[in-house]
């Protein structure tokens, strides 16, 4: 047998530690390295399935401190400099409102996905993804670093709680949790410390993404885990509900290679953007907008019970491969393979038949909606 | 009576006269998580030793089982299609793969029996 028996990584340089490395040991977590760090992909007496599905159902408490938070201030509101390199509306970002964006090239392809958190206007909080997050700030403070200043916060842990009960729990600690909606933040004060709560997340469920200084994230995941409905979920299945979910992730649905309108996320260019450009690679995004793209992220639903792995390739019903898997694997919630890919934006409608040439062999697949699971947010 | 012996891939033959039940390892099992498919050989398929006979996927990665002994396939485990959570429950047991006819006897000499697979993966 190959891959997961024998999948023993070669000697490489030693792996970053989150806050909550010790926990994670104490608890029984499967190590793994990840984007640099040795993070848990799953833990003992439960597993991928078990834990994806107690996410759904009750309420999974993941990990994400390898995450990059950063503030960006600047002396006016830093949303006008950072919009030059991002395609979504900063400046129109209330406070305590959080947007999803993407940090964008000069040629309009992806540099990164992240999180951005209005606290004032003079104030941005980021979260950008673990692999990126060098890369990022240093192209931050290249492109916008005169007109904004941009603090990595280095010394803070990030906790997701996410699943149905999430806020039940959440709002035992701190009420005022529970009137919160779908993208928006606050901040409470835990033990002296500051804590920032966002209500969103990666799973395509109701939850919280809370930032706690790194000193007392083990103190607060614990506190955390006392709660019946609480369990510690590994990156297995933050991959595998984030998949039902239909949500990209950087290195596989987004690269530099691919556009905002290429990964169907059009919907994160407001309208004034559209209309005034000012972005990196406008010129390309925007033409794209109005005549369309050679290729599209889609859904996949593989017929039957064999998963379709990333780097399959998609082929026509006449057998011309138009497209490639990008992330794939099972859904526990749906119980049946799922998958995202890009194909030819002539096949990229829902329904279309389409194969998928697994192991040497073509087997049938269909072009899905996105997501495969009804999302559970709170939106109103 | 029955004499089972393992592969370094993390493949078991359990022995009974001419005929070998494989299938993969505890030890396997739980290194790849939660089954979620399996692929299997066609009855009447002769694999050689170390060609794959198969396919078994988690819901985190597939993986390729190796043939640990050259052979006709005589009967495959339908019943994985149904309920691959059985390689996980019972992998020595109703999570078996497939029989084979085994063609050279000789090659068992390369295999381990459990004490030496067991001291081998204690390591791993």
């Amino acid at each position: 047998m190959t891959n997961a028996a024998h999948h023993q990584p070669a000697e490489t340089p030693a792996l970053l530690k989150t806050p909550l490395w010790e926990l994670h040991k104490a608890l029984g977590g499967k190590m793994v390295p990840f984007a640099g760090y040795d993070m848990p992909v799953q833990y003992d007496g439960m597993g991928v399935l078990k834990e994806h599905l107690h996410t759904r159902r009750r309420a999974g408490l993941f990990d994400v401190s390898h995450m990059g938070q950063a503030l960006l201030t600047a002396k006016e509101d830093p949303a006008l400099a950072l919009e030059k390199i991002v395609p979504g509306s900063m400046t129109g970002l209330e406070p305590e409102k959080q947007r999803y964006t993407l940090l964008l090239n000069d040629k309009g392809g992806i540099l990164d996905d992240l999180m951005v958190t209005r606290w004032d206007d003079k104030t941005l909080f980021l979260v950008v993804n673990a692999a990126c997050k060098e890369k990022d700030f240093n192209y931050i403070r290249k492109t916008i670093g005169k007109d904004v200043k941009l603090d990595y916060l280095a010394d803070r842990a990030l906790l997701a709680l996410q699943g149905p009960e999430a806020e039940k729990v959440l709002a035992r600690l701190f009420p005022l949790v529970a009137a919160m909606k779908f993208m928006t933040t606050t901040k409470v004060v835990y033990e002296g410390a500051e804590l920032f709560i966002s209500r969103s997340g990666y799973t395509g469920e109701d939850g919280f993404e809370i930032s706690v200084p790194a000193a007392m994230a083990e103190r607060f995941a614990k506190q955390l885990l006392e709660h019946e409905e609480v369990k510690m979920i590994g990156l297995g299945a933050r991959d595998s509900l984030r998949l039902e979910a239909g949500l990209c992730l950087y290195g596989h649905e987004l690269d530099e290679t691919v556009t905002p309108v290429e990964a169907n996320l059009k919907w994160v260019i407001q309208k004034r953007r559209r209309e005034e450009g000012g972005f990196c690679g406008a010129d390309r995004i925007l033409a794209q907008l109005k005549d369309g793209t050679q290729r599209l992220r889609v859904g996949i639903r593989p017929e039957g019970k064999a998963p379709v792995r990333e780097g399959t390739e998609i082929l026509s019903p006449e057998g011309q491969v138009i497209g490639m898997i990008t992330s794939g694997g099972f859904g526990p919630s749906v119980d049946h393979p799922v998958a995202m890919g890009y194909v030819e934006s002539a096949y990229a409608a829902e329904g279309t038949q389409l194969q998928a040439m697994l192991r040497g062999t073509a087997r049938p697949c269909a072009v899905a909606a996105l997501p495969f699971i009804a999302p559970n947010y709170k939106r109103d | 009576m029955s004499k089972t012996l393992f592969s370094d891939d993390h493949e078991y033959v359990k022995i009974e006269g001419d005929t070998g039940t494989v299938g993969i390892t505890d030890y396997a099992q739980n290194a790849l998580g939660d089954v979620v498919y399996v692929e299997l050989p066609k009855v009447g398929a002769k694999i050689a030793k170390g060609e794959q006979a198969g396919v078994v996927e988690s819901v985190k990665s597939a993986s390729e089982v190796y043939a640990p002994v050259s052979g006709e396939v005589v009967a495959v485990n339908d019943a994985l299609a149904g309920d691959p959570a059985a390689v996980n429950q019972d992998p020595l047991g109703k999570g078996w793969f497939y029989k084979v006819k085994i063609g050279n006897q000789n090659e068992l000499v390369a295999l381990k029996d459990e004490a030496a697979y067991a001291d081998y993966t204690k390591d791993l």
